[in-house]
């Protein structure tokens, strides 16, 4: 019986599973899997060498929203380990199946606070959807296609898997389980027929009814049904900011994003509506102002979510559907009567109306740039094609608002965890899953200064990457809170110091390009997104612009504050 | 309000700490928390009891649900059960005590499993009002140490069906 050697037997199991790409950064009770690798990494697996573990994870997660395959991290223990931790919570947010592999002690000295050990399992308990603890190298395959099971299936999510040294070294026989065998995991994904008929009853008799659509329908691929579930029934369709791009933005039924920064219009299409039907969205405080109790005040909720736990978590709903988004709209469709006849004249006349009244506008007339003119520049050199990685902050708002993303997986922010440093590793991520598209990453001063050293890695695996950095020299959101309600008290907002970011460009081997004047910005633009190669476009930006409209915390949807006069 | 919870569990380490875990994040309380083995060496059986708002303890359930490790949920509270829980009392015991200790012993049907020549250790088994009353009525005389499993609990086969007012 032929023995294999664990560290063998983890890229026999990814091989299995399809993986393509690894994401990691070796150590002490790793270095058996790194000396393996080799046999592997010729022409089978690629490993992606990052310079910091939280790189590597971001990178697993920008990979995983851009291709919708799970992205796999390797790592050692101990502080490498912990390292993923903040990348692990911010899959966890959004939902994005993400394994980490991480080394540990041998098994004899678990506990026993050796070198470089910790407790990876209990750190990562509260913010993975599972985690294992491999004892035995026998085992490793199967718990490997656990993992992989659990994070992709149901509502996808972060596996952890820890892997101490001796199950890496030992030997055994390998096997790989043809049928998984878990008894308390059975997601379902099929609607139950009795409330896709109550659905049904509820649409038809809308009058305003409005589609509220969030991240599932993109982890679903939903965006076809959704498109034709819209358009028989002419109903408006609003998204969360993880929902953009699941529904054409440049399409008449699109409003735009709705939230604490989407448009006049979206919010008070939800706040006037009649019938809310919400699809994988959560109902987070972000998306419906905070004020759960103020939230939809004239509208039945219809709650389509594969995780039982989202539904009446937040708000109380009418018609919860536990399902997969595209499966239970594909079962409304089937319910719905072949003749229907919609009168929604009035309706969408309202929401054209609002969206006349306060549209989402920038004026680019003085001599500071706007970064909303950046974003919308940007939007029309690439015809909003591109992938946009966001990190996060007001620039991350000004791309949701700005740039009509029009297909899924095209937008890529860290929404949940809200994570700065998320967006360039993860646009490297990205760009391994779709090569052949254009990824911009479109960072502030402040997020991108969180995961730089990744620049190594981009020119390293002479990548064709873009990065759009804006720079106003602040934490630009902080500086928004602290002018509206701290009383412009500008406290750890402002940068004294930053790197001249076109010489650390260049200092990593990549391009660097600043503009600094309105007139100079589509052309420098244009010379670095058709650049090869790792390219960094620094833009100075006015650091006095806000984000609007906004609903400050505990207002209702219909109580947004459109303009600086309004916060009197 | 006080709800009782039957988790079905694979028997495997971390379980338990994720379980509790989900209490601790969110600011929930345990009242009580009893595990152990099944026939099935691979299934333990976990009944744990805590308060809280109905749609709070609607939410725990379904995070239970979720939970990979968690084979079945059931919350007991709306269905007629047998609840039990054991203690066990050491209470101070001298000369003019003896008999009392003994007597209320006696009139509850606990066991004496212990004695030395300053306590007696009681065992006792009953439902949670039983197991009230009989620590209340011992604290007078002096409760030197307590240990108690928590509740146990199990559906019963008829189940009557209560009329709501």
């Amino acid at each position: 019986m032929a023995k294999m050697l664990g560290a063998q037997m983890f890229f026999e199991t990814l091989l299995d599973e399809g993986v393509e790409v690894i994401f990691g950064l070796p150590g002490g009770y790793v270095l058996k899997v790194y000396d393996v690798m080799p046999q592997y990494t010729e022409g089978k697996i690629k490993h992606v060498l990052s310079r910091h573990e939280q790189g590597a994870t971001h990178m697993a997660d920008g990979y995983a929203r851009a291709s919708g395959k799970p992205g796999v991290v390797l790592c050692t223990s101990g502080p490498a380990a912990t390292n993923t931790v903040t990348g692990i919570a911010t899959a966890h947010m959004d939902s994005s199946p993400v394994l980490v592999f991480t080394g540990q002690v041998p098994t004899p000295y678990l506990g026993s606070d050796a070198f470089q050990e910790a407790d990876h399992i209990g750190i990562t308990r509260p913010c993975t959807k599972h985690n294992y603890l491999v004892r035995k190298t026998i085992d490793l395959p199967r718990v490997m296609k656990e993992a992989f099971f659990i994070a992709k299936t149901g509502r996808p999510g972060p596996v952890l898997v820890d892997m101490p040294k001796d199950v890496l070294i030992g030997e055994d026989e390998f096997i790989i389980p043809k049928e998984l065998n878990l008894r308390g995991y059975k997601p379902s994904t099929k609607g139950h027929p009795v409330q896709i008929r109550r659905a049904v009853e509820l649409i038809l008799k809308a009058k305003r009814p409005l589609i509220f659509g969030g991240g599932g329908l993109i982890w679903a691929e939903a965006t076809e049904e959704l498109k034709e579930f819209a358009r028989r029934l002419e109903i408006p369709v609003t998204l969360t900011l993880m929902g953009l791009g699941a529904y054409p933005a440049d399409d008449p039924l699109f409003i735009s994003m709705i939230g604490m920064h989407g448009s006049y219009a979206a919010n008070m299409a939800v706040h006037d509506s009649d019938l809310i039907i919400s699809i994988g969205a959560r109902f987070d405080d972000r998306a419906t102002g905070g004020n759960f109790g103020k939230f939809a005040p004239n509208a039945k909720i219809i709650h389509v979510d594969i995780d039982p736990s989202t539904i009446d978590k937040n708000i109380q709903v009418h018609c919860p559907i536990v399902g997969d988004a595209k499966q239970v709209l594909r079962q409304i469709l089937e319910n719905l009567p072949s003749e229907i006849k919609v009168d929604r004249k009035e309706w969408r006349g309202k929401i054209a109306e609002w969206n006349r009244e306060h549209p989402l506008t920038y004026r680019q007339n003085g001599d500071k740039i706007l970064t909303t003119f950046v974003i919308d520049t940007l939007y029309n050199i690439t015809k909003g094609d591109a992938i946009i990685v966001s990190d996060v902050g007001q620039h991350q708002m000004w791309v949701a608002q700005f740039y009509k993303f029009k297909r899924p997986r095209t937008h890529i922010t860290s929404g949940g965890l809200g994570t700065m440093g998320f967006g360039f590793p993860a646009a490297i991520g990205a760009k391994f899953a779709r090569p052949d598209e254009m990824v911009i990453s479109v960072a502030g001063d402040g997020s991108f200064q969180m995961n730089m050293q990744e620049l190594a890695t981009a020119v390293e695996n002479k990548m064709d990457l873009k990065i759009v950095l804006l720079n106003n020299r602040h934490h630009g959101m902080v500086r928004q809170w602290q002018t509206m309600f701290f009383n412009s008290n500008y406290s750890g907002s402002y940068f004294e110091v930053l790197p001249d970011f076109v010489k650390l460009a260049e200092s990593f081997g990549a391009k660097g390009l600043k503009a600094t004047r309105p007139d100079e910005l589509e052309s420098t633009l244009r010379e670095g997104l058709f650049s090869d190669g790792v390219v960094l476009i620094e833009v100075v930006v006015d650091c006095e612009e806000m984000v609007y409209p906004m609903i400050a915390p505990g207002g209702a949807m219909n109580e947004m504050i459109l303009e600086p006069a309004d916060m009197a | 309000m006080r709800h009782t919870i039957s988790i079905l569990v694979d028997n495997e380490p971390g379980v338990l700490a994720r379980i509790a875990g989900l209490f601790s994040a969110r600011g929930f309380n345990i009242e009580s928390l009893n595990v152990a083995e099944t026939t099935d060496p691979q299934t333990s059986h976990i009944t744990l009891v805590t308060s809280g708002e109905t749609w709070i303890i609607e939410q725990i359930i379904k995070r239970f649900n979720n939970m990979v490790n968690v084979i079945k949920v059931r919350d007991l509270t709306s269905e007629t059960r047998v609840e039990r829980e054991m203690v066990l009392v050491r209470v101070d015991a001298n000369q003019e005590t003896r008999a009392e200790i003994l007597r209320t012993a006696d009139i509850f049907r606990a066991k004496v499993v212990d004695v030395g020549p300053k306590s007696y250790t009681l065992e006792l088994t009953g439902d949670k009002d039983k197991v009230t009353a009989f620590i209340e009525l011992l604290t007078p005389i002096g409760i030197k140490e307590i240990a108690r499993t928590g509740t146990v609990a199990m559906s019963r086969e008829i189940q009557i069906n209560k009329k709501r007012n």
